[in-house]
């Protein structure tokens, strides 16, 4: 009988094999930190700070997040799936966005590496990805990515009953009664986000950067793309616009962000406000009692664009507050202060929202 | 080639929903999806008002369609569906992969694979064929040259349908933006979203018409308009959709009926077209560019 390392979770580390159970699979098992790694240092300053997972894409258009500058090269793949087992620690890469006919074979042989340095998930959106994964590389654990926009049950157990995905990643916008109904009604672990950037709109079913610039998500790993930028000091105030569409005005003291497209100000009806969203992060740490009770297994940070920095701050903070909930069985838990200061510090608009868990906020 | 009125994203009052039914019988339309897709707060037809009004349109000889949801939040929603999966007199559009997954296990052999399902590839699409789709509603967000692609790599051809004019969807969110410009939240909308017949237009701080707020669905502002390039679209698609406005639907329809039947060309049917838009066209989806871009082929 052969055995697979990466199957049977088989890590050499200290000198000593030992045997590796992934905390996830069983059913008290505490609640997964999954971290964002856009770089090398990235990724081992999670690890360094506490997460159990870490997340990254390669340097090409297979991964929602296909930004110069970021991501992994085979050498950095395989040297953070090495940082990481030595440390007990999972890698999991993101291939989720959709192939298409002309770059298909680009998406399958990302997916063969992906196996061939011992990740231990690929995250997927593609029907047809998961379908090249499950054959190809059985023993290959598959996640569902947010991109798949599966926000129910139904949906859900479709990838699990076809694929055999053992977690799925929720859409930003369930409320907790209807997350908790779906961790019910799934045999499929949970895994939602926690903190950072907040998509507005239902991820994998927003085509508003491909409308305005040509360069969507789904397509092309990239929302509301920086070489479609431009910064304009004018007399009216920084003016900042995608594709040529304006997207915000700032007057003099106020800071001008990024153009996402769907956190600029905008006329409806003679009213000039942030019509879809302010530029806020989603911070979901008071609710992690909440999201442990009703059988959360992973909470994900958002932030492969942001710096090791930002990685090791709300990697910090999250930690702590999962070992504070573990230690004291969820009774007891409170969010100090202190770690909102911390988050805040580096949230989107230094503000933050529970977005859908937070009836008001729909 | 086929005509199909996609289903109605706004939210009109009943009678107003009924007389454009009664009035888009007479039309020169193939197929016609019904049901609400957008928000499952809207009830002034439910599914049962949907299935006479589609009895209606079938003895007027309508092929009809039940739609489903895109976005699936609430057990609500699954009830919902799944009473759109048992119903047996029309088929089904799948919106998301909840209602495959229920498709599948009705037995259901003739559905509809949704544009919200994210079909960009052949082997994604022969899975719903494989699974029971007999008719791929594309994304609009594919290009006319992807489209034609994914057709000649599958081994055998599946009808297609392409979104052809109207406002394009181009988002779903848990938010309700009407409820949101009203200073309300969506458990207390008010529908006030009700009787906004083509929604309420979002524009730029220079006051260019941008996007379109219809509830907790984003559109364009401007009107995806495919009848300047009907000689290559008929190349990609069996079906047209064309997505219903507040007014002017059916000239919309006849016009092309008009251009399929070569009664009037490419060019003229677009000039003809712009009496009856709410905003300039645009058709730079089909042409793999930004989609706000009206493209002509220089």
């Amino acid at each position: 009988m052969v055995i697979n390392a990466s199957v049977a979770g088989l890590v050499y580390g200290c000198g000593v094999f030992f045997l590796w159970k992934p905390r996830s699979m069983s059913v008290s098992s505490p609640i997964e930190l999954v971290c964002p790694a856009g770089s090398l240092p990235a990724l081992k300053t999670a690890i360094d700070h506490g997460a159990d997972c870490v997340y990254l894409g390669f340097k090409d258009a297979t991964n929602a997040r296909n930004f110069s500058g970021l991501n992994f090269d085979p050498a950095q793949v395989r040297e953070g799936v090495a940082y990481a087992h030595a440390r007990k620690r999972k890698v999991l890469l993101a291939l989720n966005t959709y192939p298409q006919t002309d770059n298909w074979s680009s998406w399958t042989q990302a997916i063969d590496r992906a196996a061939d340095y011992g990740v231990d998930a690929v995250i997927l959106a593609d029907p047809g990805l998961m379908a090249y994964a499950a054959k190809t590389h059985p023993q290959l654990r598959l996640h569902l990515s947010v991109q798949g926009s599966a926000t129910s049950y139904e949906a859900i157990n479709w990838y699990r009953e076809r694929f055999g995905i053992q977690r799925a990643v929720l859409p930003r916008v369930l409320s907790m009664a209807q997350v908790e109904s779906v961790v019910a009604n799934t045999q499929v672990e949970i895994e939602v986000f926690g903190f950072g950037g907040l998509c507005v709109m239902v991820e994998g079913r927003c085509a508003l950067s491909a409308y305005a610039t040509g360069e969507s998500p789904n397509c092309n790993g990239a929302c509301s793309p920086g070489k479609h930028v431009r910064w304009e000091d004018t007399p009216r105030g920084m003016e900042t616009r995608l594709n040529g569409i304006l997207i915000d005005r700032f007057s003099e003291g106020e800071r001008a962000g990024y153009p996402t497209l769907c956190k600029g100000r905008f006329e409806v009806n003679d009213e000039t406000y942030y019509a879809l969203e302010e530029p806020t992060s989603l911070n979901t740490l008071e609710l992690l009692p909440e999201l442990a009770r009703i059988g959360i297994r992973a909470i994900k940070i958002e932030g492969r664009q942001r710096s090791p920095a930002y990685v090791a701050q709300v990697t910090k903070v999250w930690r702590a507050a999962l070992d504070k909930l573990n230690s004291g069985g969820g009774a007891g838990f409170s969010v100090l202060p202190a770690w909102m200061a911390e988050l805040n510090k580096v949230s989107e608009g230094q503000s933050h929202t529970l977005g859908a868990y937070y009836r008001p906020w729909k | 080639m086929k005509l199909a009125l996609g289903p109605l994203l706004y939210y009109w009052p009943h009678q107003s929903v009924l007389d454009f039914y009664a009035d888009l019988a007479e039309a020169p339309l193939d197929s016609v999806y019904l049901g609400e897709t957008v928000c499952s707060r809207r009830h002034e037809l439910r599914l049962d008002d949907w299935l006479e009004v589609g009895k209606v349109l079938a003895a007027a000889g309508k092929e009809v369609v039940i739609s489903s949801q895109a976005l699936i939040e609430s057990e609500s929603d699954l009830k919902t569906l799944r009473r759109i999966v048992r119903q047996h007199d029309f088929r089904v559009e799948a919106n998301d992969m909840g209602a495959v997954r229920l498709l599948v296990e009705a037995g259901v052999d003739n559905w509809i694979a949704g544009p919200t399902l994210n079909i960009f590839n052949p082997t994604t699409l022969q899975l719903m064929i494989d699974s029971g789709a007999t008719r791929w509603a594309v994304a609009p967000e594919m290009s006319g040259a992807a489209l034609a692609e994914v057709r000649a790599a599958l081994a055998r051809p599946i009808e297609t349908e392409v979104f052809a004019y109207g406002r394009l969807p181009l988002a779903h969110s848990a938010r309700c933006f009407t409820a949101r410009h009203f200073n309300l939240q969506k458990d207390t909308c008010e529908f006030r979203c009700l009787s906004i017949m083509d929604g309420i237009t979002l524009r730029t701080r220079e006051g260019a018409p941008f996007l379109t707020l219809n509830g907790v669905q984003t559109q364009s502002a401007r009107v995806h308009n495919l009848l300047g390039d009907l000689p290559a679209v008929r190349a990609s698609a069996e079906v047209l959709r064309i997505s219903p406005q507040g007014a002017h639907t059916r000239q919309i329809v006849e016009l092309f009926r008009a251009a399929l039947d070569e009664q009037r060309g490419p060019a003229d049917a677009l000039a003809a077209s712009r009496e009856w838009m709410v905003e300039e066209p645009c058709n730079g989806f089909w042409h793999g560019r930004a989609g706000v871009e009206q493209y002509v082929a220089a």
